[in-house]
């Protein structure tokens, strides 16, 4: 059976596809028209494809990395919570302003384990996007986040955090209403929190508004999701006052899975299906959902006390730098 | 942006090489565009002295040390912490180069100096950022040295006083310089759990990574006039919503007025006010523990309600070590 483009969207690099997709199709129908047997041409065009997708998706460069993490059918936060959860109770609201559509916060339930589940969404129609801002959360978003996350420690519920975001929204609103303190704020409690948390780069892990519900006992990414201090167009126009140079400055900001694991800020990479959770975002989910599980359950075994010394200690660890640790005797390189 | 000081002199930050190859010389104001005499900004404490201006210029970290804290109380502390090249970051000239000549140009190694040092007599960890070495930005050597001066502080029991200066986190670290926002909030989270204070100071300017990471986890939060504080750059922020800016926009005062510091202190009353503000954070409540011993003399009952009801005060419960440290307190008065 031939997988039925499930994305119409083709990036730059992706464009081959499109043409196999199309040959693919054309084939079907004919053969279901005039009732032929082209079962034979169809396989064929199915295994160039797929020779395409594993010889193109082996060798992204990191620019192109970020195109998939940023694809427009790329599965959501909303859209994992439709495929991994048997119920979700959505909780709405900050209590004090807004509640802010960008950040979706809510009690989850998955093969038994109840947890918070908190997740930026970027919008998956025009609609959707308009209100949630395209995922570009304003103070009130990680208000939220905190609110339920305080509830969640009451519970005594784990928390997962999804991440996908281009960053904290830039506006003029969201600075008045004190866009820094609400970051600061979640990177603080989240770090003392006296339940589990789990934090899974899903898409964009664009800054600190990424950051914002990223601090936990594990930090997970998905294989084509890329996470940075800044956006690689931002970086661009810095160093070169030029973003068309996004694709070098990509490459330079090490933001792929690999490279964030060599670096030590990531402790696993989630497989994606072949050609990026896009392309089957149910195979997507249940790869997410097992991994979910797994370190849920896992860190549900360790004491509370523990957990937390091993998160300061986590956190502790990450930076490179040199330290003559000894004056007099030599310098010691220590990072 | 905060490579805009001009006329820095080359060699180390000491007052007495300053003051040598900086005679005579004038200093343009930013702020009024008059001419200054450097030994009259010097003597102002590098605030424009022209009448009805009273610009704040930048200055190093050195020089705030010497006009915050009292004369020779200053000891560094993790002075031998280097940065490193983690991602061998190239761009037009590569970050080591870049570390290099910014060594050179202030005499430091870092953009932060730490140290133990005493306000009005009071000792405090002292935390102090540079914005002259590569705009203040924070990379694994900052958040490290800032974690360690908190860290220093808890096992101490000294309150921490951090003075900003920084343009975020440092692009050519890419996310190990994001991850040391999450590595200095979770220290300071383990500092306002021993109940120790923190005080920051934001000066022009502190942003984005730094803005959303300690220094909007002060107890009390100070800023120097006009400083331009905020999450996203004004430059961006314009760019996104294709509107003018309000008036004063990130400006410390418009902070002020949108509830998210606690002062705008003038520079010359800087140290006064922590001196006074440490004096209340780290205040004995000598005279709380008899007070709330008196109503135990009654023999009344001895729960918090009661107590309360007695002298009319309202008092929250177990401030003074919950009733059985009341009673061991009228009992050692018996005696």
């Amino acid at each position: 059976m031939a997988p039925r483009p499930l994305s119409s969207y083709y990036l730059p690099f992706e464009q081959p596809l499109k043409a196999f997709d199309d040959r693919i199709c054309k084939l079907e129908d004919l053969s279901k028209q005039n009732n032929m047997d082209l079962g034979a041409d169809i396989a064929a065009q199915v295994a160039a494809r797929e020779r395409f997708l594993v010889e193109t998706f082996s060798k992204l460069s990191s620019w192109e990395r970020v195109q998939v993490a940023r694809h427009v059918h790329r599965p959501q936060t909303a859209d994992y919570v439709e495929l991994m959860c048997e119920d979700f109770i959505e909780l709405h609201g900050d209590r004090a302003f807004a509640d802010d559509r960008a950040i979706l916060t809510g009690f989850a339930l998955m093969d038994g384990e109840r947890f918070l589940l908190m997740g930026q969404h970027k919008g998956r129609d025009v609609h959707e996007r308009a209100v949630c801002n395209f995922g570009l959360p304003q103070p009130e978003g990680y208000r939220k986040a905190l609110w339920k996350m305080r509830l969640a420690e009451k519970y005594q519920l784990p928390i997962v955090s999804l991440i996908d975001t281009k960053g904290a929204a830039p506006d003029v609103g969201a600075e008045e209403r004190g866009q820094s303190q609400a970051i600061a704020q979640n990177l603080m409690v989240m770090s003392g929190l006296k339940v589990p948390i789990v934090c899974i780069v899903i898409g964009e892990g664009g800054s600190g508004g990424a950051l914002a519900i990223g601090v936990g006992d594990r930090f997970l990414i998905q294989e084509y999701a890329y996470f940075s201090v800044i956006s690689p167009e931002g970086c661009a126009s810095i160093l070169w006052k030029d973003a068309e140079r996004k694709a070098e400055a990509a490459t330079a900001l090490k933001l792929t899975a690999s490279e964030l694991l060599k670096l030590g800020i990531v402790d696993e990479i989630i497989p994606e299906p072949l050609g990026g959770a896009h392309r089957d975002p149910a195979a997507a989910a249940r790869t997410l959902r097992a991994t979910i599980l797994r370190h849920l359950r896992e860190l549900q075994t360790v004491p509370i006390s523990q957990l937390l010394e091993q998160r300061y200690r986590k956190l502790r660890a990450i930076g490179k730098y040199r330290e003559e640790v000894l004056e007099h005797v030599g310098a010691i390189v220590a990072d | 942006m905060a490579h805009a000081v001009p006329q820095r002199p080359n060699s180390s930050d000491t007052a007495v090489s300053r003051r040598v190859q900086t005679e005579g010389v004038f200093r343009k104001c930013d702020a009024c565009g008059e001419s200054v005499p450097v030994m009259a900004l010097r003597r102002n404490l590098d605030v424009c002295p022209e009448s009805g201006c009273g610009h704040h210029f930048q200055i190093g970290a050195l020089r705030r040390v010497e006009i915050t804290v009292d004369p020779d109380s200053f000891r560094e502390l993790f002075g031998s912490i280097e940065p490193v090249d983690p991602l061998e970051f190239r761009a037009r000239r590569s970050y080591a180069e870049r570390l290099r000549e910014a060594q050179r140009q202030t005499g430091l190694k870092e953009a932060v100096v730490c140290g133990e040092a005493r306000i009005h007599g009071q000792d405090v960890v002292l935390a102090v950022m540079d914005c002259h070495f590569i705009s203040g930005s924070m990379g694994s050597v900052v958040g490290e040295k800032i974690t360690r001066a908190i860290e220093h502080a808890t096992a101490m029991r000294r309150p921490i006083v951090i003075v900003c200066c920084s343009g975020g986190a440092r692009m050519d670290e890419g996310a190990l310089s994001l991850m040391q926002m999450a590595k200095t909030s979770a220290a300071l989270y383990r500092h306002d759990q021993a109940g120790l204070a923190c005080i920051t100071v934001l000066t022009h300017p502190t942003l984005a990574g730094v803005s959303a990471s300690f220094a909007f986890l002060g107890d009390v939060i100070i800023a120097e006039p006009k400083a331009m504080i905020g999450f996203t750059g004004a430059i961006v922020i314009e760019q996104t919503i294709k509107k003018k800016l309000p008036e004063g926009f990130q400006e410390a005062e418009f902070l002020l007025e949108h509830g998210q510091i606690d002062m705008v202190v003038e520079r010359k009353n800087m140290r006064e006010t922590l001196a006074k503000l440490l004096a209340f954070a780290t205040h004995k409540p000598a005279r709380r523990a008899s007070a709330t011993a008196e109503p135990i003399r009654m023999e009344g009952p001895e729960d918090a309600a009661a107590a309360q009801t007695e002298d009319g005060a309202i008092r929250p419960q177990g401030r003074a070590g919950g009733p059985a440290g009341r009673k061991r307190t009228a009992k050692q008065r018996k005696e």
